[in-house]
């Protein structure tokens, strides 16, 4: 099978990642080629194979939930792109 | 001050235990070099003011107990570094400054360990040449316009090129043990669990680990006793007894049986590197080894499996990076299109092929028959190794199926890019642990290295089985220096 122009759009939209025409067409090569080297999976009879989802294998452990570090609303701030110090701001989504 | 540079990390450590060296003129010595290395780009960040002022106060009152006491080390950029810029080799956290430390380079620290800068790496790690990192490709010392592999290719190189005396990097398909391989150094990659994966960038996470990179294998002990540590903050941390792998060192492996699978004799793989390998089963024969061939019957793919598990990860990883909380932000008229121009500008042409695989094989109606039919292929691969190592202690293979090549050549096809990690992919897969040595040269007089993967949780084993070859295989760089300025 062959990814098309449209699917390409579609997944990028997914992904949340803009692409224009000349991106799009050269994604396609790209994609297709990769793909048509993923496709040599479908020789292998996996029908009775469980997947195996994880190599530790077992169930994740579970921790008392309590705080541990506090009052780092400064730390966490600092990297936001935008110059506002006291919250993240994001374009206006409420009109 | 050149005598410095050639030492290893534990003549090194000896020499500063001794006070024969103090930390400050090992740090000067680095800084010195790396001042005039700066055409390979192994660095992203410098941290050389900071590193002397902690070299002059270990000096004045440091802890000569210590694991690594005064050494400086540079690292990959892939690890956290509390308050110094930390960017993954893109453009998306190109400003990213942290305000934790990751738990392996807080580690290293707690040991002594100097901080000297980080160093180049492929762009969130996708990569097999440092060809990808929006801050330039790397150079390797081992030839001219030749790349350090990936995606660890800054940590190889400034080893390789002597800027560090020992590094870490991180290893998700084989970004440790291929610029390893390619560089003429030691690449370890331990079990999966070994090693905490915490404040490390992540970008495929059943598969990431951390893990040395050093000049040789008693280095490779050394730094794997520093960080290698049962981690509360990663749940997939494993709390087992972690042996005192420089200590226990030992050359002697009579009787050790080594498995040499035949899947890995691939068409159109070099002669020079079936010859090393030839070569690497006649060393081992003459330590006292018992060879045994194996199968591995699923090894061919391993390779397509990976690039359906470790894109799906990542896809689902870097979903984190929307221009909001830190990082690069572009705009845009509402949040989506600001959303889709941030990481269309911030993410380079690789990152945004694996994400959209990854979001492909995960997407509806795609599941079942990519990411679903992958896992069930990761876990035949996993089952060839546990059947295997009901007759075998190890087994041995080429690192890589060719030896570095040059800047450029391979950037047009992503697939043949891809090939370079067929012999160490597997072994991510199957969470195992695995060592790249330096064993020999090409026709061009660049490094070609060999792998040996052991039992999960048994690192001594390999760590052993390699420090006994090292020392027939007496593999000298003898790099020319070419690139100081």
């Amino acid at each position: 099978m062959s990814i098309d122009l449209k699917t390409i759009k579609h997944i990028a939209k997914l992904s949340r990642i803009s692409i224009d025409d000349k991106k799009a067409k050269e994604l396609e090569k790209d994609l297709n080629s990769i793909f048509e080297f993923i496709e040599a999976l479908n020789k292998v009879d996996t029908k009775k194979v469980d997947p195996l989802t994880s190599i530790a294998e077992t169930s994740l452990k579970l921790r008392v939930d309590e705080v541990k570090t506090k009052d780092i609303r400064e730390q966490i701030l600092k990297n936001s792109p935008d110059e506002n110090k006291d919250f993240f701001v994001v374009p206006k989504v409420v009109e | 001050m050149s005598d410095i540079i050639n030492l290893t990390l534990s003549a090194l450590i000896d020499k500063i235990k001794k006070k024969e060296l103090s930390a400050q003129e090992i740090t000067n010595a680095y800084i010195a070099r790396a001042e005039k290395s700066k055409n390979l780009n192994t660095y992203i960040t410098t941290d050389f003011e900071n590193a002397i002022e902690k070299a002059k106060k270990f000096d004045e009152k440091g802890n000569f107990e210590y694991k690594l006491p005064g050494v400086p080390l540079a690292v990959k950029d892939l690890f956290c570094t509390n308050n110094l810029k930390t960017t993954a080799g893109s453009k998306i956290l190109s400003n990213f400054i942290p305000s934790y430390e990751s738990t392996v380079t807080q580690h290293l620290w707690d040991e002594g360990a100097i901080l000297l800068g980080k160093l180049n790496c492929d762009e969130f790690a996708m990569g097999s040449s440092n060809e990808t990192s929006f801050f330039g490709n790397v150079e390797s010392p081992v030839g001219k316009k030749v790349v350090p592999g990936g995606s660890s290719g800054g940590s190889a190189s400034a080893l390789a090129a002597k800027l560090t005396p020992a590094t870490i990097g991180t290893d998700t398909g084989g970004s440790i043990r291929q610029p390893a391989s390619f560089t003429g150094t030691v690449g370890l990659k331990p079990t999966y669990g070994s090693c905490s994966r915490y404040g490390i960038v992540a970008f495929a996470s059943s598969l990431d680990q951390a893990g040395p990179m050093t000049q040789d294998v008693s280095d490779a002990a050394i730094m794997l006793d520093v960080i290698s540590k049962y981690d509360t903050k990663d749940s997939t941390s494993v709390n087992f007894k972690r042996g005192d792998y420089f200590k226990s060192l030992s050359s002697n492996i009579k009787g050790k049986k080594i498995g040499i699978p035949k899947e890995y004799r691939v068409d159109g793989m070099p002669k020079e590197i079936e010859s090393l390998w030839q070569d690497g089963i006649t060393l081992l024969k003459n330590l006292g080894a018992k060879i045994i061939d194996i199968s591995l019957p699923h090894t061919n793919y391993a390779l397509p499996a990976y690039y359906i598990v470790a894109p799906a990860e990542a896809s689902s990883n870097l979903a984190r990076y929307d221009g909001v909380k830190y990082g690069y932000r572009s705009t845009g008229e509402n949040l989506i299109s600001m959303y889709e121009n941030t990481r269309s500008e911030g993410f380079g042409d690789e990152v945004k092929r694996r994400i959209m695989i990854g979001t492909y094989v995960l997407s509806s109606g795609y599941y079942d028959a990519y990411y679903l039919k992958a896992q069930k292929i990761r876990r035949l691969i996993k089952n060839d190794f546990d059947e295997a190592y009901k007759s075998v202690d190890a087994i041995l293979t080429p690192s890589t199926p060719s030896s570095a090549f040059k800047i450029g050549d391979k950037t047009d096809d992503p697939v043949s890019m891809y090939l370079n990690d067929i012999f160490t992919v597997p072994v991510n897969l199957s969470g195992l642990p695995a060592i790249s040595i330096p064993a020999g040269k090409d026709k061009n007089n660049y490094p070609l290295g060999l792998q040996l993967i052991g039992k999960a949780f048994e690192e001594q084993n390999l760590l052993n089985i390699s420090y006994s070859m090292e020392k027939e295989l007496s593999f000298k760089n003898n790099l020319q220096d070419w690139w100081i300025k």
